[in-house]
Formats: C-alpha cells, structure tokens, sequence
C-alpha cells in the first residue's frame, strides 16, 4: 500500500487551501461592522442561559434557569418586577434593555467544560448571543469564560466557587457575582472558633479537582490561623459514591473535627456516611466530634436531608435574609414557581440584572462598554446589603451567611437556618492574594 | 477513480458534496422562522459532526473489519486533545504542529494499549481497552501526572487552557491569538444573506471536512485493499486463520493503530477548532458514544459512522436547546388549550429530556433497522428504485455488521 | 491494624454491592448471552423502590396551620401522613421508619415483573442479534428508564433512611481485643449479611433444585439440553426476573447507605462489567469472588499509607487489577473457555 503518497497529496492540498485562504480578507459576520459580536439589529436582544439542565446539577440547574426567565420577564416589565424595585441603581425602565425587548435560548452544560463551551458556542455562533449566564460548576465557569472572552461576549458567572475563576483564570469578559473559596473560610472561621473552640485538630476530606483543592487551602488556611491543627488531609476521586473507606480511619485519627470540602452529589454521599459512622455522636479529646460542610446548597441539605442537622457551611445567599431586595425576590419567584429560590437562582437573577443595568447605563451592548460599567461599581438593594464589583478581578464583595442545618425543619425548603451575617470588611482580600496570584484580566474583548 | 471502484467513486463524491454544501444543507429554514431551531448549520457543530465523523471512521476501520469492540477508543481522542493544546502553549497557535504531534502520540498510546489488548479478544478484550481509558481518564481528570511533576500537565477538571503566560515559542504579534493555520484563523466565517437564510462558511469547518474526506478516503482504500480482507478474515474466523499458519496480530494491531491515529486527529482537530482540553472527552461514555454512533449507523458500513455521528451530536446540541418558550412559539397559532396539551406533551422529550429522545431513538433503530441508518436509507432508496433490487444488495457499502 | 480490619469491612461490604450486581449480570450473559447495558438501571429502579414505598408511606392530608407561615407569609400546610392518621401517630410513624426494609415486599413482585417484561418485550428479540446490537438497544433502554426515574423524582438525591433501631455503629473494638475502636455503622452490617444471603440463596436455588440444575445444563449446554424436550426458554425468561430482582434487592438496602439519585445505575454500570469479566464470563461464583475481591482492594488503596506511596491509586486500582488478572489469566479468575471471546 502507498498511503504515505496519498497523504501527501492531501497536504499539498490542504496547504493550497491555506494559502487560498490567506489570500482571501477574513469576512466577519455581516453584523460585525458595529464594532463587536452579536450586536443586537432587530428589536430584541438574546441573552444565552447555559445550565446543567442533565447529569447530577440538573435540579440545581432548572432552579437557575427558573430565576433567569424571572429575570427577562421583570426586564421586560412583566410581573411584580422583584428586585429592580429595590435595585440601588434605577437606569432599567422594565421596557427591556436600551429599548430592546429582552429574549433568552437555553442549553444544556451537561456539567462537562467541553459539553458547556459546545452549548455556549451554539448561542454565540447561532442565536446571536450577546450575553453568557449561568453554570453550577467552577471547572465550567472558567472553560465558558474563556470561550466568552476569545468570542468577545460577556460571561456572567453562575454557581462557581472555586478561587480560581477569579484569580489564576480570571478574564476581562468574565464577572461573578457568587462567593469563594477564600470568603467562605474568613467567614466560617470566627463562627467555628465560637461553636468549638480554638484548640480542634481537623481532618480534611478534598473532592480531587481544582475547586476542592482551593476550597482546602483556604479553609486550612483561615481555621490554622485561629489555632486549628490540620491532622490530614485526602483527596477523594470525584466519581467516588462511597465515601465509607475515606471516613472509616477518621475516627482513630485523633481529629475531632472533619471537613468536607465536597460539593453536589459528593457532598450528600459523604455527608450521609460520615454521619452514618455515627462520628457526630462520639468524643474524641475530651471534645464532642464535629462536621463542618464549609459550601451549602438547599438542594444538597435536601438531598442529604436529617444528615445536615447541626453541621455549618457558609452560602452567597439565602432566601430567609429580610431585606428588601430578598423579600421581594422571594416573593416573586414564590408566586411563580410555588417554592423559595436558591442561592445559585439568586446569583443568576442578580447577574442577569447587573448585565441589563451596565448595559443601560453605558448606553451600549459593546462588551468593553459593560466592562467599564460595571468594574468598580457599587450597587445596593439585591439582597447581600452594599455590593462592590471589584474592577481588579471581577469579583463581587459582600456579606457572607453563616448556615446551620436546622434541628427541626417545619417544612421541607426549611432546612437551613443562617447562624452569622459576616460582614463585607470581614472576607475582602487584596486581588493579588497569594490564593488568587497568576491571573492576568487581559483586555476587554469586544470580539467582531 | 483515484484508485477506487465506480461505486466507491460515487460514494465519495456524493459524501464530498455534502460535505462542502454542508452550511446549505444544515440550514434549510429561514431564520427568523420558528423552524430555525432546527438548522444546525452554524460552524461550532458543523465542526463537531465532521470531527466526530472521523472518530466514528477510524473506530468503524478496527469494529466494523474485525470486529473487536474497543471500549477505550476516548482515550485516544483525549490524547490527541492534549498533545495538541500542549503544542499551542509551547510553540503557538499554529495547528501544524498539534495536529501532527496528536497523530503521532495517540499513535505511541494505541501500539502500547493495543499491544496488551490485543492478547485477549471478545469482551476481555474490550474491557481491557476500558480499563486502560478509564485509568487515562482517572490520570488527566485529577492530574495525577500534573502533581508528580508539580506543573499542570493536564489542568484536571477545568481542561487544559492556553494562557498568555505561555512560551507560544513561534508566537508574534501579527499572528492571530486564536488557532489558525499560517495566520488563517479557524474562527474566520463569511456569512452569505440570502433573503431570510443565513448561512455560516467557516475556514475551520472547511478545513475539518477536507480532513474528513481524505480520511475517509483513506478509509475506503483500507476496506477495499488486502489488508481489509485480511482483517475481515480475522472477523470471520480467526481460529482458522491461526491454523493456516498465520499469525494475526500484526494485521489486527495495525488496524487498532490506525483506528487510534483516527481518533488522535480527531482528538487534535476539536482542539483546533475551540483550544480546550476537557478530561470528560477521555471518559467511558465518550467511548460508549463513538460504540453507539458506529452502531446506530451501521458498523461495518462505510458512510453508517458518519451519520451516527452526525444523529447524536444533532441531538445532543439542538434538542438540548429546545424549552418552553421555543414550544410556545411553535403552536402559538392554536387555540390556548391545545397549545398548552402540545406543550405538555411534547415538554418530556425536548429541553433538559433531550436524553429521553435519544434513548428512545437508540431503541428505535436497533429495533426497525437491524443494520442501522444506513439499512434506513437503502429501504427509502429501495421504495424509490423498486426496479433493481438485486442491485442495492450488492452495494458494497452495505456490508452487515456480522 | 485496626486500619487495615476497617478497610477489609469497608470492602466486603463494597463488594457485597458489586458481588450482588455482578451476579445478576451473569445470570444474564451466562444463561442468556445477551450484554445487558441496563442493569445499572435496575439496580437504580431497585434503589427507587425504597424511595417510592417510603412517598407512598408519607402520603398526606394538608391542614393549614393556625399560627405558623410560610417563605411567603401564607399560612403553612401541615401534613400528616394518612398511614399515622389511621394507625395512629406511633405505630404509623415505626411504618414509615421502616419504609426501607417493607420495601423488598414491594420490589420483588416490581422487579420480577419488569424482569419478565424486559425479557418478553424486548431481549427476547435479540437473542440472535450481534452483540452490538445489543448494546444499543439495552443502552438505550438504561437512558429511557433513567430519564422517566428523573421525570417524576427530580435529578437531586433522595434521602431514604434507615429504620432508626440501625442507626449508629457497633464497636468490634472491644470484640476483637483491641483497645482502639473499630466501630462500623449498622446498616452497613445488615447490607452485608443481607447480601450474604441472597447470594447463598440463588446458589442453593441453582445447586439444589431441579429448576436450577435445568438452567445450569442450559448454560453449559443449550442446544442439547433444548433436544431433550425441556422447554428452555420459558426458564431463561424467569432466569432473567430472578437476575433483575437480584439487582433491584441490591439497590432496594443500598437506599439508606447513599441517597438514591437517578444515575446511580451508570455510576455502577461499568463497574459491574469489569467485575464480570475479572470474575470470568459465565461463572457465578467468579463474579461473587471478583466483587468482594475489587471491593476490598479498592478500600485497601484508599487508605492514607497506600495513597502516600503511590498518589491516586484509590482511582484507577480497580483497572490496574483487572488488566493484571486479565493478562495473567485469560478468561479471568474462573471463566469457561468459549463465553464471549468470539
């Protein structure tokens, strides 16, 4: 056989068509002469909501996707308009954005970066998308945001708690408004030196990827700071759903607090085990043992139901806050949809209202234009008190909820109850914190 | 001609025309129709069907001839994928050299997997290929290798990602921050208005297709030359052919190779089109669906791999996007009730049910057409061209799976 | 050493969940030949049983309360379960506390029944199909049961308690002599035994029946022991209900050990095929042997003191294992020659 002819043949060929190419000027799209991708032409404009709508976050995903379409009818003017009433800024009129009538296309993230950036490009390539939303998981927020920023569309981050979207891998078209890593810990560590001392020996249990690791780090970080000892900490493979051999050796480990830095489906297996190990009723140094989950999710203390009793984690949000801004969301999405939103549903409304505001304000849909609005910018009124969009890494500042599983829930979206409002002042780091070095923002990139 | 059988011509030429009319074909309605939903000709999955084309190709060249079952075939992809980002980040964006360094790699892991394997048939051997993609996976999804080294080899979860921190060795300014080839971008599309049709060239979709036709060429030649017989007689039966004297493992590991490099260009080629490596693309069921596409096809065809690709990536980027308000849109022009009833009804399938459609539609198939897509379209051709029946079953594109 | 006994208790019982799925597996590539990709599937349907019993258990009448509101300020329902209303509170509330175990009652007429109805409806017809084809079809078959689970339970786990006498753990600590504690959760115990028996239960059944010694000559020999006059396949038929209620026993006790959600049957899927294939195609006490075997191995790899020495062996030792059994032994720990291997 002469395949090795052939193919060479098909490389002149190829190398033809390059040079072809290279003759040609690079056409863009026909819209593109405004200056950036997906300039909106008609009387709408499309926003894309990318969610895990299959796989193990599809619940927390329908609850994102519920708050966007919240989000288009209030930025439509449909509705009792939730939160733009309590919003600090007042540019949006509920005529839509800059006039336009706001229309959104959904997709499926299938929690997987390549399945995610497939259904954003989808939006972007096809439907005109100006805007990017949503996601429950850092490994896809940080893969879209990478999209959005060589495709030169705004991303506006959901569920993503990892340091790392906005620090190793933060980018000038990304923004996210949910909390981190690093804020969790300042915020959980006063109130689990309150509850159990400062003189605890704590084992870790790590869910072994980059949101796991950073969520150790810093939680190691803060609780060795106030006199934590960290005995040992393991890295448990993501596709684990027994825990049993991570949590068997705890309790002769001399640790009289265990860690579980696991989140979705790891978080309700390994929590359901660790207490099926009965750690929570035994002592050990005197002291009584204790779990600490240090990211919640209403959908995970559902799934792990009786299990969460007593245990502490911290959250961006929740819908039992009673400012002004959380009660008339709550009240909408309750109206609606007949159940209280979610942090992550939270965190996807707000966004898609900050996108809307930015872009009203600046008078543009340009990508670069948002940027500017919305870099350094202070907001109040969207639950979370006074907000600070921090310029440096696109990371918002805010208060930090300290939960608790409740004892006795009366019902069941009652399973949290908030311990502790840590105050902004209390999380707030310099943006070249050695946890969130290496990043660089880049420029804005309007795309087209 | 090009060496091939007037019917194998044809087939070529009836699949390069597709090909190349590929954003005509995908986008048959207007846009601003409410049927729009249904075009997939836009350049992201354009790309997708033809990457994945050549994945189901190269799997089709080692099943379909000799019919061992590789479960790991992901694997190769995945390696492919990283060589090539690995190329990006150290000498730039150029996909020369990605390209060339994913063939040869996931070349090096197939000899070493298909060497072992290989000592095994039937279903051992096909859970030897899964164990060793599965321990691959593993591998790149924590970045085992990554932390032995102390720097990101594989980046975990997230997927390897180009920064501007990279060496990029040949990068310079006047050549484009994306991947491109000698300074043409993969992204750069020419879109044609037509009245109410919109339709989407992309230099990296041209350049996929092109890809795609020369292997599938290249596919056609290995069916129809010796070494094909070969590898069918091994699918025969091997026992006989052992007892001839002749040892078969050299043919079946050339084919196990061949089929890697396959999957390793492919591998390479969606690194190309969107610079991310993703773990998930080594996982068992990514190398389920490449089993899945072959077979829903037709495994042992030709063209079969080519449209099972093409069926469940459709599904998987265009019914996934499907909701509520895009079904509202749809019967809108019903009476209130009877929309809602449609809606309801139609609401499971579509959306986040888009998994629902697909599995039906897996069951659907195996069940009506024994012999895959591909039997669908001989009994649609068999309705219009009543006449020559002997003649269709002598195509040689029909070849059954067994 | 009380580490190493924790992990070995940790394995049997691991491995009393693969042994379970495995052996179902093989009564159906072992009587049948047929590679059934939905087996996963029924273990999860077994798992859903318990989930399905305890919703039918808390049904409930809604009284709105007097004096508490809910998240939007409307008086809150409260809900009594009918089965405490007509039992009244104690003796409804025990039901309901044993919702897992009742629920065997109620999965093995389910099980049995879809058993047969897969059998009849769909498998019988791809008897003679290539494997391949079998693939796809079972395949597809796995996705539809999962995605109509995930139509009416929601994508998110669903807690399924043990009965509360079974909560907490025994401590062999003392038992052994040891003066550190071994202690190991109850229902993980019972979840072993449970496993233990079912396991000597369909051996006794094959071993010691006629039915049983029917089916084995028809998986050793089906063409001869079909000329013999028996009618085999009305056997295999309920050779695959007794596979399918294996599988969904095993999910059915699993409930309370890990909330059940609607893929736990994938995340077993794979798995329970290499345990097959290690244990040797078409031999029962094969995939017995390899599931309590990959179980306890995978429990010994994830202690501390292994994972020190080699990082991430907890992730792939079960594929490290099974190639060196399966280059080591060709037709795994106790295959037949001539299963599969075509």
């Amino acid at each position: 056989m002469s395949f090795s002819n052939l193919t060479r043949r098909g490389l002149i060929k190829t190398s033809a068509v390059a040079g072809a190419g290279l003759a040609l000027p690079t056409y863009l799209r026909a819209d593109g002469h405004s200056g950036f991708t997906n300039a909106p032409t008609g009387d709408t404009v499309t926003l894309g909501f990318n969610v895990p709508q299959t796989g193990p976050y599809a619940e927390e995903g329908l609850d994102e996707l519920r708050a966007q379409e919240l989000a288009v009818q209030h930025l439509n003017g449909e509705g009792d308009g939730g939160m733009m009433n309590t919003f600090s800024s007042k540019a949006l009129k509920g005529n839509g954005i800059l006039g336009k009538k706001v229309a959104f296309v959904t997709g499926d993230t299938q929690t997987k970066s390549d399945a995610a950036r497939a259904s954003a490009k989808s939006m972007i390539e096809k439907d005109g998308a100006v805007m990017i939303n949503g996601g429950s998981s850092s490994g896809v927020a940080v893969a879209v945001q990478g999209l959005c920023q060589e495709a030169g569309v705004i991303f506006m981050a959901g569920l993503t708690h990892s340091n790392d979207t906005t620090g190793k891998d933060r980018k000038a078209n990304g923004f996210r408004h949910f909390f981190n890593g690093y804020m969790s810990a300042a915020a959980l560590a006063p109130v689990l030196k309150n509850a159990y001392g400062s003189d605890r020996k704590a084992y870790h249990l790590t869910a072994d990827y980059t949101w796991g690791w950073t969520q150790q780090e810093s939680i190691a970080a803060a609780t060795e700071a106030m006199g934590w000892e960290t005995v040992n900490n393991v890295l448990t493979p993501l596709a684990s759903t027994d825990f049993s051999s991570y949590i068997a050796p705890v309790l002769n480990s001399g640790a009289d607090v265990l860690v579980l830095n696991h989140y979705g489906g790891n978080m309700v297996n390994s929590l359901t085990n660790a207490v099926q190990f009965d750690l929570l009723n035994k002592e050990v140094n005197g002291k009584k043992f204790e779990i600490v989950v240090p990211l919640y999710s209403e959908l995970m203390a559902a799934g792990a139901g009786k299990n969460v009793e007593g245990v502490i984690g911290s959250m961006n949000w929740n819908w039992q806050l009673q400012d002004e801004g959380s009660k008339a969301f709550v009240k909408s999405f309750g109206e609606k949809y007949g159940r209280p939103p979610s942090n992550s549903a939270h965190t996807c409304y707000v966004q898609t209202l900050l996108y809307a505001d930015a872009v009203e304000r600046e008078g543009t849909f340009n990508p670069c234009g948002v940027v500017e609005a919305l870099e350094d910018f202070e907001f109040d009124g969207l639950g979370n008190g006074p907000v600070l969009y921090r310029g440096d890494d696109h990371q918002c500042f805010k208060d930090v909820l300290v939960m608790k599983g409740k004892e006795n829930p009366t019902n069941e979206y009652d399973t949290l109850e908030i311990v502790e409002v840590t105050p902004r002042a209390q999380v707030e780091y310099p943006h070249d914190h050695p946890m969130f070095a290496g990043g660089d923002l880049g420029k804005c990139n309007p795309g087209a | 001609m090009f060496g091939l059988e007037k019917r194998d011509t044809r087939l070529l030429i009836i699949v390069a025309i597709m090909a190349l009319a590929a954003p005509f074909i995908l986008n048959p309605f207007p846009t601003d129709s409410a049927m729009a939903q249904f075009n997939a000709g836009y350049p992201d999955l354009m790309q997708r069907f033809v990457i994945f084309g050549i994945l189901a190709i190269g799997f089709n060249l080692l099943f379909g001839l000799t019919g061992y079952l590789s479960f790991g075939h992901a694997a190769f992809l995945g390696v492919g994928s990283y060589s090539a980002v690995w190329m990006f980040k150290l000498l730039g964006y150029n996909i020369i050299p990605g390209m060339v360094l994913s063939i040869i790699v996931s070349a090096v892991f197939a000899l070493a997997i298909g060497y072992i394997s290989l000592r095994r048939s039937g279903i051992y051997f096909s859970i030897l290929t899964l164990a060793f993609a599965q321990m691959l996976f593993a591998i790149a999804y924590s970045d085992l290798i990554g932390r032995f080294f102390g720097t990101p080899i594989t980046n975990g979860e997230t997927g390897l990602q180009v920064y501007t921190s990279d060496p990029q060795y040949f990068h310079n300014e006047n050549l484009p921050n994306i991947p491109h080839l000698f300074g043409q971008e993969m992204q750069s599309t020419y879109t044609l208005d037509v009245a109410g049709w919109s339709f989407d060239f992309s230099f990296g979709y041209y350049l996929c297709a092109i890809i795609m036709l020369l292997t599938f060429y290249l596919a056609i030649r290995i069916f129809r030359s010796p070494f094909g017989m070969m590898l069918r007689a091994v699918k025969s039966n091997q026992q006989r052919m052992n007892y001839t004297g002749l040892n078969t493992r050299p043919y079946t590991l050339a084919a196990f190779v061949i089929s890697g490099m396959y999957a390793g260009l492919a591998g390479g080629l969606l690194a190309s089109m969107d610079p991310l490596a993703g773990a998930e693309r080594m996982q068992w069921t990514a190398s389920g669906e490449v089993v899945l596409m072959t077979i829903l096809g037709g495994a042992g065809t030709l063209i079969g791999p080519i449209l099972g690709a093409g069926f469940i990536k459709y599904f998987e980027n265009i019914f996934a996007k499907i909701n509520d308000n895009v079904l509202h849109s749809w019967f809108s022009f019903m009476p209130d009730g009877i929309e809602d009833f449609m809606v309801t009804i139609i609401h499971p399938f579509v959306g986040k049910g888009w998994h629902l459609t697909l599995g039906l539609l897996f069951m659907l198939v195996v069940i009506f057409l024994p012999g895959g897509l591909v039997e669908g379209g001989q009994r649609i051709g068999r309705m219009f061209s009543r006449k020559k029946p002997s003649d269709d079953a002598a195509d040689g594109t029909t070849t059954p799976a067994e | 050493m009380d580490a190493i006994l924790l992990q070995i208790l940790n394995g049997l019982d691991k491995g009393s969940a693969y042994a379970l799925i495995a052996l179902g597996l093989t009564l159906i590539f072992g009587t049948l030949g047929v590679v059934n990709f939905a087996h996963g599937a029924l273990f999860m349907i077994g798992a859903f049983c318990s989930v399905t019993l305890q919703k039918i258990l808390t049904l409930s009448s809604e009284t709105l309360s007097a004096t508490e509101k809910d998240f939007l300020g409307n008086p809150l329902k409260i809900k009594t379960p009918y089965v405490e209303s007509w039992f009244g509170p104690e003796v409804g509330a025990s039901i309901i506390d044993w919702a897992v175990p009742l629920a065997i009652l109620f999965a093995i007429p389910v099980m049995l029944f879809i058993g047969f109805a897969m059998e009849r409806g769909l498998i019988k017809h791809f008897y003679k199909r290539p494997h391949a084809d079998q693939i796809l079809v079972t395949f597809g078959l796995a996705i539809v049961l999962q995605e109509v689970i995930k139509y009416f339970y929601g994508a998110n786990p669903i807690p399924t308690p043990a009965p509360s006498a079974f909560v907490g753990s025994f401590d062999f600590g003392p038992l052994l002599g040891l003066d550190t504690s071994l202690a190991y959760p109850y229902w993980r115990l019972v979840y072993f035994g449970f496993s233990a028996m079912i396991i000597g239960a369909v051996f006794a059944f094959l071993q010691f029946t006629t039915f049983g010694m029917v089916v084995r000559a028809g998986m050793a020999d089906r063409e001869t022991v079909g000329l013999l006059g028996i009618d085999i396949d009305k056997r295999f038929t309920f050779m695959f209900g007794i596979a399918a209620a294996v599988a969904g026993l095993a999910g059915v006790m699993y409930a309370p050990i890990n909330s059940p959600n609607y893929h736990m049957g994938m995340d077993f899927l794979v798995l329970s095929f290499v345990v097959v294939v290690v244990g040797g195609m078409g031999s029962l006490p094969g995939a017995v042997l390899a599931g309590f075997m990959l179980g306890i191995l995978e429990s010994l790899a994830s202690m501390n003191e292994v994972k020190a020495i080699i990082p991430g062996i907890d992730q792939i030792i079960i594929y490290v294992v099974a190639i060196i059994i399966l280059l080591t032994r060709p037709r795994g720990l106790m295959g037949r020659k001539g299963v599969m291997e075509e």
